[in-house]
């Protein structure tokens, strides 16, 4: 055939991919908002679950979300950023830099349902701290831990070397310059890292039904039972139990999960256009 | 004085980076520690081999369910892969910037929607169109098949799109002067180079598809038979020990671990597979 002719049958092909691609994730989001957002109202956001939530609102399993992110984000982030900090400032490559990006990779790959059986069995069993947002919110954090480490390491690694010999030209040590120059620097990155990974505190399903529980009540502190709204909807849509909410469970969840990748494109955007 | 606080803190960063890798231990010994004096028992082959799965008569074998996962991962496999590297080599070679602008926050964005939510649109829209097209209950191997075959695009097609950008502009210069189309280089030059790069992109969504539970419980009707065409319910796994998780006891609950730690194994199989075929690239 000639190579001319093939190479526009290749290229539509590919771009149908592209279209295809985009097609099915507009379907998503418009199928769900389509069907969903018209029950979404006020009363929906701020109603107490009634009837296993056949009616009433979601209110309860919006504050176990918050709280959940809130919590995990609060003990991941500092991990992360402190793990990635010492693999980009403090350390050359050696064997504990291998064991901890190996740890970190490994992290990464491990499916959700195993993160589950992990914090039921350590924190909810061992440690004795039973269905809770404190269970549930330790076994995110070690689910997110990887996104944070990387983002972070990334947005260190893009603020130029040659800051840090001025630091040290100036006469600031090391501590000052990674406190007054790169994270300062670095921040936008490591805040994408964290919004996003937020992203997936809140629409983590499997790890969560064996560490937070299903209670429907409101959390009064962070060793009560909790149910998050991504557990709320697989609840609702699995059993059956209500399709007109299910479908305004998943416009709030769309709604949250589209504003976090929104906010955190932004960041990115607005960094990467400072720095190139 | 000063010099003291720098080293202190020196220490706790140090303490800090440890975390992923003390987590790592601790996943491996509780789910280890549950799950492997259970397969010391009940003996490997027996579990692994084993066609049937009757808990209440202390009967665990999951080849059903390795076989499930299996299937529904290859499927997944077949979908995602040829969809994944095409969108990565047109975004790479054909595309203006605006196509990519917009691209790559739509396939990040499609990474982010929640699993659950995938299976719900399996249950909603997919079994309905599979039940009245080709038959059976809709619920099935390959309406798993289409729905991990999306789920795991992004992996792909971002990781194949790094690998193809990693490949040095003078190949294609080199190919192109010598009058091939750019879709001859791609085939020829382009895709061969970045094939190590490419294939681990492949093998994380592989990783992926076998470990995801939520959406694949809503849409595979989970029965327990060894499916025998991709129109078959089956169940994963995954599917398996979320499940049953939730009222098991006992040697069912250890059958569960087992389960998981078998999983594990081969997780971490793939992930050092990715690892050597990365190396191999890098040194290269």
């Amino acid at each position: 055939m000639n190579p001319k002719l093939t190479q526009k049958i290749a290229k539509s092909l590919l771009c149908g991919a592209v279209l295809l691609t985009s097609v099915v994730l507009f379907f998503i989001i418009f199928y769900i908002l389509y069907h969903g957002l018209s029950n979404v109202n006020w009363n929906f956001l701020t109603g107490n679950v009634e009837d296993l939530g056949k009616k009433g609102g979601i209110y309860p399993t919006i504050v176990s979300t918050i709280y959940l992110t809130a919590l995990s984000v609060f003990i991941a982030a500092p991990l992360g950023i402190g793990t990635a900090l010492y693999l980009t400032c403090y350390t050359e490559e050696n064997l504990f830099t291998k064991i901890v990006r190996f740890g970190t990779d490994c992290l990464a790959a491990i499916p959700s349902i195993i993160f589950g059986l992990f914090g039921f069995m350590l924190f909810v069993i061992y440690l004795r701290l039973s269905w809770s947002i404190l269970s549930g919110a330790l076994t995110l954090a070690s689910m997110m831990l990887p996104t944070i480490i990387r983002t972070t390491e990334e947005a260190i690694r893009a603020v130029p070397s040659s800051y840090m010999d001025v630091n040290y030209a100036l006469g600031g040590t090391k501590l000052q310059g990674i406190v007054k120059i790169i994270l300062p620097k670095a921040l936008p990155g490591i805040l994408t890292g964290v919004i996003l990974s937020m992203g997936r505190a809140v629409s983590e399903t499997a790890a969560l039904i064996f560490t937070a529980g299903m209670s429907l009540r409101v959390p009064v502190s962070m060793f009560a039972s909790g149910r998050s709204m991504a557990v709320h909807f697989y609840s609702l849509a699995r059993e059956g139990i209500s399709l007109t909410n299910a479908f305004a469970t998943a416009s709030v969840l769309m709604i949250t999960v589209l504003i976090i990748n929104i906010v955190s494109y932004l960041i990115m955007h607005l960094f990467l256009r400072k720095y190139i | 004085m000063k010099y003291f606080k720098e080293i202190i803190i020196e220490k706790c960063i140090k303490l800090l980076a440890m975390s992923t890798i003390s987590i790592l231990i601790l996943i491996i010994f509780f789910i280890f520690r549950q799950g492997v004096p259970f397969l010391v028992k009940y003996g490997l082959p027996n579990f692994i081999l084993g066609q049937k799965w009757l808990p209440q008569e202390n009967i665990f074998g999951i080849l059903p369910m390795i076989i499930g996962s299996l299937w529904v991962t290859i499927g997944a496999l077949i979908i995602g892969v040829p969809i994944g590297v095409a969108c990565a080599i047109y975004l790479v070679e054909f595309s203006g910037k605006h196509t990519k602008l917009f691209f790559k926050p739509a396939i990040e964005l499609l990474a982010g929607i929640p699993s659950v939510v995938y299976g719900f649109i399996g249950i909603m829209v997919l079994a309905p169109f599979i039940r009245s097209t080709f038959g059976g209950s809709g619920l099935s191997i390959l309406t798993a098949s289409i729905v991990l075959g999306i789920m795991i695009l992004p992996t792909i097609v971002s990781i194949s799109i790094d690998a193809l950008s990693a490949v040095p502009l003078s190949y294609k210069e080199g190919s192109i002067a010598m009058g091939a189309t750019s879709w001859q280089t791609i085939v020829m030059v382009l895709l061969p180079a970045a094939r190590s790069g490419i294939l681990a992109g492949v093998i994380l969504g592989m990783g992926r598809a076998i470990g995801e539970t939520m959406a694949v419980i809503m849409v595979t009707g989970n029965s327990l038979k060894i499916p025998s065409s991709t129109l078959d319910s089956t169940r994963t796994m995954t599917s398996n020990i979320a499940l049953e998780m939730g009222y098991a006891l006992g040697d069912h609950r250890a059958a569960l671990f087992a389960t998981a730690v078998i999983l594990f194994i081969f997780i971490l199989l793939l992930n050092i597979i990715t690892m050597t075929v990365i190396k191999s690239k890098k040194t290269r």
